[in-house]
């Protein structure tokens, strides 16, 4: 048994220490907005918050993360409302939607580390998370408008 | 005359394996009934506790699946696999039959209860520094533990280097037994953590290089060495970090596993900080760093130490390269970047610097491989830091090209040589950290 803080809320799954943390949030636990991307920590969709810090929950052992605090996509914000997931919508940046979820996740760090991030900081924290939709330029403007929000609240 | 001389050597040589059997012998120490775990008064434990942190003993006497202390883990000697002892209490397959004299005895001299000289893989070589006093804690602590039958595993030591009794011709050569005792003109702080570091916690049994028969070399004392296929680096002025460690630097290290400006503990220095050392009260970690900084010199770089950062985080800072025509450049902004990424002059507390890692500008590139490998394991001691092994996702020829690329990029050390068959052992040896399997 592994137990660990997924979305606030404590959880106790009995799988093989070795399985993917992914698998058992989207299978075990029925989280289904993170997605498997390409199961080798190459892609970023499957991105969740591990301690708050982004991590690729493919390749993350679901033992690694016993005692820890996870956070996916439905945990960002109760209502859906974090300044990205806003910020996603007021841009229309989704085309297919399939990376988003990893996107807004990535994207949360980067912000907590760089409130006011440049192209090259975006660029370089965000370049683990692919986009087959080529959606890059909307995901950054979506990025700086989210920040923009951020410091103005917290201002 | 031939036979003479043939009958005089035959003599020689008897005499010479009387020797070293009588040489060898010593006396079995009675057996006793268990004690009762109530009859070991709760503080003594309790301080025995801290200091089987503070010797890590559950790390080599506990198997990967199996119970603590039990034994069973196959620690590869170089002249074969030899397994650690269950030190649990159980009667029949751990030491529930040893007296605490017996116990003195095995941890000052390497011999074992019933007289058989027991092998240099228990440090006893360090812990024959360590006092009775603390000695009979561990030892209540011990003989505490929920007792565990677990048989003892056979070792696969080749002939002739199975027999025990020759074990007395190596105490010869290398063994020098003692008690601890203070080096005057130094402090009482820097004495504790001699005492702690040069007994119990046996540091230099990795990151002293041992001789062809196993010995640590005295005059290298602290020069780094390779263990499980990991580098422990040196601890003197040789250490390839590039900055120097500092006493705060150390006790950060020590304490939380993260040094901000060096990097994280791995490996099996994972489990030391976060199993061993975390029992041990603050004021002992500080008594370690005040040692360490000693013996490492750092002092004599400190007025630079502003100049190397600077210098350093250039590295990092560097344009990462053309992801279109350098493979190396990029896996690293894909694998690597989200998270190790740094824009300032200091690196955030966490996004860990590469540039600033002795993983890059170390002699040999086995613990970066290993960590690129196999990820860092994690501990409430650091918060948000844990990374995953990319050994799915990234190919050997993968780590080779990225491990090239960070070096270059990173560091200004020449190419590392044979990085292919560096990747090749680390894939073959898997190392036992509980931490992050």
């Amino acid at each position: 048994m592994t137990g660990f803080t997924l979305n606030g809320k404590p959880v106790s799954v009995d799988v093989a220490d070795d399985t993917p943390l992914l698998w058992v949030v989207r299978d075990t636990i029925g989280f289904k907005g993170t997605k498997f991307g390409c199961g080798i920590g190459m892609c970023g969709a499957c991105t969740v918050h591990l301690d708050g810090r982004a991590v690729r929950s493919c390749i993350t052992p679901v033992n690694a993360v016993a005692g820890a605090s996870v956070v996916t996509i439905e945990g960002l914000d109760p209502q859906g409302q974090h300044p990205l997931q806003k910020a996603w919508v007021a841009t229309q940046t989704p085309q297919c939607g399939y990376c988003q979820s990893g996107q807004i996740m990535q994207a949360a760090t980067l912000l907590k580390d760089y409130p006011n991030p440049s192209d090259a900081d975006i660029d370089a924290v965000m370049n683990g998370n692919l986009c087959r939709c080529m959606a890059y330029a909307r995901i950054r403007k979506a990025i700086k408008l989210a920040a923009a929000e951020m410091r103005g609240a917290s201002a | 005359m031939v036979k003479r001389i043939l009958i005089g050597l035959l003599a020689l040589i008897v005499l010479g394996v009387l020797g070293t059997f009588a040489l060898a012998w010593r006396p079995a120490i009675a057996p006793i009934d268990r004690p009762a775990a109530s009859s070991f008064p709760a503080d003594l434990v309790a301080r025995g506790e801290v200091l089987a942190g503070a010797g890590n003993c559950a790390s080599c006497h506990s198997a990967p699946d199996g119970q603590a202390y039990a034994g069973g883990l196959g620690l590869d000697s170089g002249f074969g696999i030899i397994y650690s002892t269950n030190i649990t209490p159980d009667p029949d397959t751990g030491i529930g039959h040893w007296s605490a004299a017996a116990f003195v005895r095995a941890m000052h001299s390497g011999v074992a209860r019933d007289g058989a000289q027991l092998l240099p893989a228990f440090p006893y070589t360090h812990f024959t520094q360590v006092t009775d006093d603390d000695l009979k804690a561990l030892y209540a602590f011990l003989m505490t533990r929920t007792p565990v039958k677990a048989e003892e595993k056979t070792n696969t030591l080749p002939f002739p280097l199975n027999i025990r009794a020759l074990q007395a011709g190596w105490k010869l050569l290398f063994f020098r037994k003692g008690v601890f005792q203070p080096t005057a003109g130094k402090s009482e702080e820097w004495n504790r953590g001699a005492y702690l570091s040069e007994g119990l916690g046996h540091c230099a049994g990795c990151h002293t290089p041992r001789n062809a028969l196993g010995g640590e070399k005295t005059r290298a004392e602290y020069a780094g060495s390779t263990i499980d296929g990991w580098l422990a680096p040196a601890l003197t002025s040789a250490n390839p970090a590039p900055l120097p460690w500092t006493q705060d630097d150390l006790y950060a290290y020590l304490r939380s596993g993260v040094a901000p400006l060096h990097g994280a503990a791995a490996g099996s220095m994972f489990d030391v900080v976060h199993h061993g050392l975390a029992k041990l009260p603050d004021a002992d970690i500080h008594a370690i760093a005040v040692y360490f900084v000693d013996r490492n010199g750092s002092a004599a770089l400190a007025d630079n130490k502003s100049a190397l950062l600077v210098k350093t985080i250039a590295f990092a800072h560097r344009d990462t390269g053309d992801e279109a025509t350098d493979a190396g450049a990029h896996l690293y902004q894909v694998a690597c970047g989200s998270c190790h990424y740094n824009n300032s002059e200091l690196p955030l507390p966490a996004r860990p610097e590469l540039a600033l890692s002795s993983t890059l500008t170390g002699p040999d590139p086995s613990n970066l491989i290993h960590v690129m490998l196999e990820g860092i394991g994690r501990d409430e001691r650091m918060p948000g830091v844990y990374m995953p092994g990319f050994a799915k996702g990234l190919s050997d020829a993968d780590v080779v090209t990225l491990a090239s690329y960070l070096r270059r990029s990173h560091s200004e050390q020449p190419a590392w040589a044979d990085l292919s068959g560096a990747v090749a052992s680390a894939r073959g040896i898997k190392h036992q950290d509980k931490g992050n399997p």
